[in-house]
């Protein structure tokens, strides 16, 4: 992966950060804030290499417990969780199949709740909990589900407009054309 | 399958991850400040956004409406003029009073308005950050209070022009709460559940608390955080918990967490 893509990458986390903590639309429409930032690392983990994943992995998780009342630090295990398993698999996986996207959206968003759930409270604090949680995780992968495949339409789209395409170069060379006939 | 150095860059960024997990409560609060920083250019944008639909809706009012709002208004502020200087009067009258009864004098307050920036990412927190700071004078657990005058919560990880206020019904902002009955039942206010934003649980009331529905909450003043009196909500519902040892009650919350946009952070006199 390029450097301006990865620059691309991290911009994006940052600025999903930022909407999440700016606009609580989930939250007014269906009780849950979805998470943008595993959809991007699906996106990385997918898309780019290890380096990129564990960028996005660590920048996002940090922007995004600064905002947060979450102790630094506790968003980035669940991230770099789900990222390394996409990544140990992606030979396996259908990258431009929709559903595949989709399900890994849903997966690293169930795992992203959880798992900072677990180290919140292996951290000592109290956060809320109740059954309400399982809604809110439940609203939170769905959510992850629409949002993933719609994360690589968008990167897709940028990678069309932002470079260059590949140029496809046809076997015919004028210098190597064979004359048959009698001259 | 993965390569060497690609186990090393994951190597790598879980020892930074427990290195970060491992720091100190004092160097993790500046780092989180640091790193919140970045997004003070944004700031603007979060209330251009959150003004646009109000400004929107003033190019539409007719001059006509303009003129008899403006009227209502003339007429509010000569009652509330009245009323002030009413006030005055009574304040000077019981700060007299209290110095012949020799009472200590009560805590003065002055107040500050912020604007909400940013609302918590995280599903399991309730907070917001506002735009004052340590520049405006602000320091950690200041209550805050809406423009109503119904309980917020207080400020938490104070930076330098943005501050974190920790709403009621978020688990460290817990708050000692009185009803305005007979008995004046004293309990601790909490969080209710996940999804019930506009709801605390007032806990650790007396098994004989007489609770009704619509009966009022206001601070206790007990804890020395909050001043007293400042109204939380009123009573929903109330049930004996712990084998009858004690009640608990739902309280509704006076002021709309949801849909914050001011707030009055009170600063000590």
């Amino acid at each position: 992966m390029s450097i301006p893509h990865t620059l691309l990458l991290l911009l994006a986390a940052f600025g999903a950060v930022f909407v999440q903590a700016a606009f609580p639309l989930g939250r007014m429409l269906f009780g849950a804030q979805i998470d943008l930032l595993p959809s991007l690392v699906v996106y990385a983990a997918l898309s780019g290499g290890v380096s990129a994943m564990c960028l996005v992995s660590i920048w996002g998780g940090l922007l995004f417990d600064s905002l947060s009342a979450n102790p630094l630090g506790t968003s980035l295990p669940p991230l770099l969780l789900a990222g390394t398993v996409i990544l140990l698999n992606r030979e396996l996986i259908l990258r431009d199949q929709t559903f595949a996207q989709a399900v890994l959206g849903v997966c690293s968003n169930a795992v992203f709740g959880v798992f900072s759930l677990l180290i919140l409270l292996h951290l000592g604090t109290r956060p809320t909990l109740g059954w309400g949680t399982v809604w809110e995780l439940l609203v939170t992968a769905l959510g992850g589900g629409v949002l993933s495949p719609l994360t690589f339409q968008l990167f897709g789209w940028l990678e069309r407009h932002l470079t260059h395409g590949v140029v496809v170069q046809t076997s015919f060379r004028n210098d190597r054309e064979i004359r048959r006939g009698r001259g | 399958m993965l390569k060497r150095p690609h186990y090393i860059a994951l190597g790598l960024a879980a020892l930074l991850t427990l290195m970060v997990l491992n720091l100190p409560a004092r160097a993790t609060e500046r780092l989180k400040l640091a790193i919140g920083s970045i997004f003070v250019p944004l700031f603007g944008l979060t209330s251009t956004a959150q003004q646009l639909p109000s400004s929107v809706g003033n190019l539409l009012i007719t001059r006509k409406e303009l003129l008899r709002q403006n009227e209502v208004l003339r007429i509010e502020n000569q009652q509330l003029k009245l009323q002030e200087a009413r006030a005055e009067n009574i304040e000077r009258e019981n700060a007299r009073l209290r110095q012949i009864v020799g009472w200590q004098h009560q805590r003065g307050w002055k107040m500050k308005l912020g604007r909400v920036i940013l609302r918590e990412p995280a599903n399991w927190w309730r907070s917001v950050q506002i735009d004052l700071g340590a520049r405006e004078g602000i320091s950690n657990n200041l209550p805050v209070i809406t423009i109503d005058g119904f309980l917020v919560g207080r400020t938490a990880s104070v930076g330098l022009t943005r501050c974190q206020v920790l709403l009621v019904g978020d688990p460290n902002c817990r708050v000692s709460a009185r009803v305005e009955n007979e008995a004046r039942d004293t309990g601790v206010i909490g969080p209710a559940g996940p999804l019930e934003r506009e709801f605390v649980e007032l806990g650790y009331l007396s098994r004989n608390a007489i609770l009704k529905p619509g009966q009022d909450i206001v601070t206790s003043g007990l804890g020395g955080i909050f001043p007293k009196d400042v109204p939380v909500g009123k009573i929903v519902d109330s049930h004996q918990i712990d084998f009858g040892f004690q009640t608990l009650a739902r309280v509704r919350l006076g002021a709309n967490l949801n849909s914050l946009e001011e707030v009055w952070v009170l600063l000590e006199k």
